[in-house]
């Protein structure tokens, strides 16, 4: 039957049953990411956030969250040129990060 | 029945809290109307109101809590009600919500009680999902029986008449109403969102029952039962049925014996029958749809997926 609006789908996200695989490892080869403190900067100096929805903060959350698909589709829109390097107040070198993070597939493992 | 002193004045209007929280008039429309019922208050010769809706309980909260931080604006409403409709009025000495007052009585009710909330084949409590309506207590959380965060004024009367409550992930979640996620059509989805998140959280517990101490809420977590089931099959109740939503003023009267068809139980949209079946009480399925005098009111048609009797 049509009522003319729709359940929404759910965006909780269950953290009990979440593989969190790859950011174990980023956190291990970059430990640097366990000091960002989702401020933005990054997301709001990034020339390609307005057109592509890349943002370093969302990937990193993204990532907690075990959203790959959504991480993976912001890791290819980066350019590396680093200006979210150059205003992170915790000093996250977030250019080597991504480069990091583009290395490893999935469960961790490094491909590249 | 319990010998209380209470007026019911048929001058009572709407409190305007609907209109003001879809921003569809301003605070001081909703403070006169207010103040007009304040004055029928006054004129019956009364000192202390209680109301029995949850929005109107925190409207009449907001309004003499601006008022006491804003004494000019009070002056201002007295007199655009004296302009309006010639009336004046003393504040109430108390604003009560009618579910602090049954609370108040539990044990009374427990003592004339003709039923108890417990299961007639198994001899355990009934499971009990108990919703208390957001502008209750978590606008002015000191006004409400045991604050905004373990509101117990539900869950007490449940307890008292027998039952067992449930504590599940989003028991202070809002039902679902919200005004202006409901009345604007383009938002109902998430109306409708926000129901189905609590029904799926509460769900593995298997409820037998769901009490309200709002008379809106019900209507959205008995009424989305029904729209859910038709969207995507899925009901919430055993064996097809969904789960039945009663007021607080409800379930008091089932417990006192008063009869499920005279107190309306009929025009919920979850059938109430299996559960007056678990706890025990009678009921005529020939009696169901006659309304006063016997004459009968109309049949509602059978929903697709959502059992009913
Ligand atoms: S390096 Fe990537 S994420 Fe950082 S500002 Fe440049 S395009 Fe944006
Ligand atoms: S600027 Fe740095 S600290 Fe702020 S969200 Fe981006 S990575 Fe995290």
């Amino acid at each position: 039957m049509d009522f003319g609006f729709k359940l929404n789908p759910s965006s909780a996200v269950n953290l009990d049953t979440v593989d969190r695989a790859r950011y174990d490892r980023l956190v291990q080869l970059e430990p640097d990411a366990l000091t960002c403190i989702g401020c933005g900067s990054c997301s709001a100096t990034c020339t390609a956030a307005p057109w592509s929805g890349m943002s370093v903060r969302k990937v990193i959350l993204g990532l907690q969250r075990g959203q790959d698909d959504e991480v993976d589709s912001m890791l290819s829109r980066c350019m590396l040129c680093g200006k979210c390097t150059m205003v992170c107040p915790r000093g996250i070198n977030t250019r080597h990060l991504i480069l990091t993070l583009c290395r490893l597939n999935r469960k961790g493992e490094i491909v590249r | 029945m319990l010998g209380r002193d209470i007026y019911e004045s048929e001058h009572h209007t709407t409190c305007a809290g609907i209109a003001y929280h879809c921003d569809t008039l301003p605070q001081e429309t909703a403070m006169t109307v207010v103040a007009r019922q304040f004055a029928l208050m006054t004129e019956a010769g009364y000192d202390n109101l209680v109301t029995s809706c949850i929005t109107s309980f925190g409207n009449y909260t907001e309004i003499l809590e601006t008022w006491r931080l804003f004494p000019e604006l009070e002056a201002k409403i007295r007199e655009n009600l004296w302009k309006a409709c010639r009336r004046e009025f003393e504040k109430p000495k108390y604003v009560a919500h009618a579910s602090d007052l049954m609370y108040k009585l539990r044990g009374e009710i427990a003592e004339h009680a003709q039923y108890q909330l417990v299961s007639r084949s198994t001899g355990e409590p009934l499971r009990v999902v108990e919703h208390i309506g957001c502008h209750y207590s978590k606008m002015f959380p000191h006004k409400g029986v045991g604050g905004a965060e373990y509101p117990c004024v539900l869950s007490g009367m449940a307890e008292t008449w027998g039952g067992r409550v449930i504590d599940y992930p989003e028991r202070r979640h809002c039902c679902g109403f919200g005004f202006r996620q409901y009345f604007v059509k383009a938002n109902r989805g998430y109306s409708l969102s926000n129901t189905h998140k609590k029904f799926e959280s509460m769900e593995p517990y298997h409820p037998d029952m769901i009490i309200t101490n709002c008379p809106g809420c019900p209507y959205f977590l008995d009424r989305w039962q029904y729209v859910i089931s038709e969207m995507n099959g899925k009901t919430y109740g055993q064996n097809g049925y969904g789960i039945p939503v009663l007021t607080y003023e409800e379930l008091a009267g089932l417990v006192l014996g008063v009869d499920p068809w005279d107190l309306g139980l009929q025009v919920h949209q979850v059938a109430v029958e299996p559960l007056l079946d678990k706890i025990g009480i009678p009921y005529d399925p020939a009696r169901k749809y006659l309304g006063l005098d016997e004459k009968k009111i109309m049949t509602p048609g059978l929903p697709t997926s959502l059992k009913c009797c």
